[in-house]
């Protein structure tokens, strides 16, 4: 597997303001991954992995952590740039929760860009359009 | 505690953190994330880093439970309302790197239910040279504890 095969990278040079970039169906969210997920990153909360522990405080079980719609979205923004573009700067405010099930779907818009730099605004969003993420890349081109 | 702006600057100590392949494989493996630039030793090294790196969000599984932070925050109050990575450098694979954790900014806002406290905490991670490679930043919502119990 080469770094450039992948299917959403973009050609930097011939991007345009406003332009939409393909987006990124990630598969349905399990408990699993959840488990997994908080083994690798360290975050134990028993809100992401104890349904027992979620119920007792009023959700309706475990939440995925914030951090890895981020995951998925920080994939996606990887992905779009491949090691043809260099990301200086990516942010994630936190939207509505996500539960085991829940798909999310990563989409980008161009906000600005010029020839050596790109200002992307990224959206996470469940099956059903709500957004668990609302997000923000700078990226510069090409790498030197 | 109350949190006030006389907080901002206080850190930890700095501590070193080792960025292991096999992490990034299992953080990668929990985000379903297949990008050879953090997998494919053979592949990354043809590619324009020239190595393996880590995923953009991986800093924050870096934190050490070891070191303790001078500031005693309420978990009952935080909420996580946005984070931000600021690179320098790409993060690479098999590196070891300074970290140090600041208070960067207290301030306080209008919201729809009064006033709302922002604390942001900023992560530096530094290379062998003392530059600057990423800073992740975490901007905490640090509600009343009225707020909390509604």
């Amino acid at each position: 597997m080469t770094v450039t095969n992948q299917m959403r990278l973009v050609q930097w040079g011939e991007v345009t303001e406003g332009q939409m970039l393909p987006t990124y169906e990630k598969p349905p969210i399990t408990k699993v991954q959840l488990v997994k997920y908080a083994g690798a990153s360290g975050d134990f909360n028993p809100l992401h992995t104890d349904d027992a522990f979620a119920k007792e405080i009023g959700m309706p079980g475990v939440i995925a952590h914030g951090m890895l719609i981020m995951g998925f979205l920080g994939e996606y923004v990887m992905q779009l740039a491949g090691d043809k573009a260099l990301v200086k700067q990516f942010s994630m405010r936190f939207g509505a929760m996500t539960f085991p099930g829940d798909t999310v779907t990563c989409g980008a818009q161009v906000k600005e860009v010029n020839s050596q730099r790109a200002s992307l605004e990224l959206t996470a969003k469940k099956q059903d359009g709500t957004i668990v993420g609302m997000g923000a890349a700078i990226i510069t081109f090409p790498i030197a | 505690m109350e949190v006030t702006k006389e907080h901002i600057g206080l850190s930890t100590e700095r501590y070193k953190v080792d960025i292991e392949k096999g992490h990034i494989r299992r953080f990668c493996q929990a985000i379903g994330d297949t990008n050879p630039l953090f997998l494919d030793e053979q592949a990354a090294t043809e590619s324009a880093y020239g190595g393996l790196i880590a995923p953009l969000t991986f800093p924050v599984a870096l934190s050490d439970e070891k070191v303790t932070f001078p500031l005693k925050l309420d978990v009952r109050r935080m909420l996580h309302g946005e984070q931000e990575f600021i690179y320098y450098k790409p993060l690479r694979s098999e590196t070891s790197y300074t970290a140090q954790m600041k208070v960067a900014d207290v301030y306080e806002r209008e919201g729809k239910s009064g006033k709302m406290k922002f604390i942001i905490l900023d992560t530096e991670f530094r290379d062998d040279n003392d530059e600057l490679v990423v800073v992740s930043r975490t901007n905490i919502i640090y509600r009343t504890l009225q707020g909390a119990m509604k």
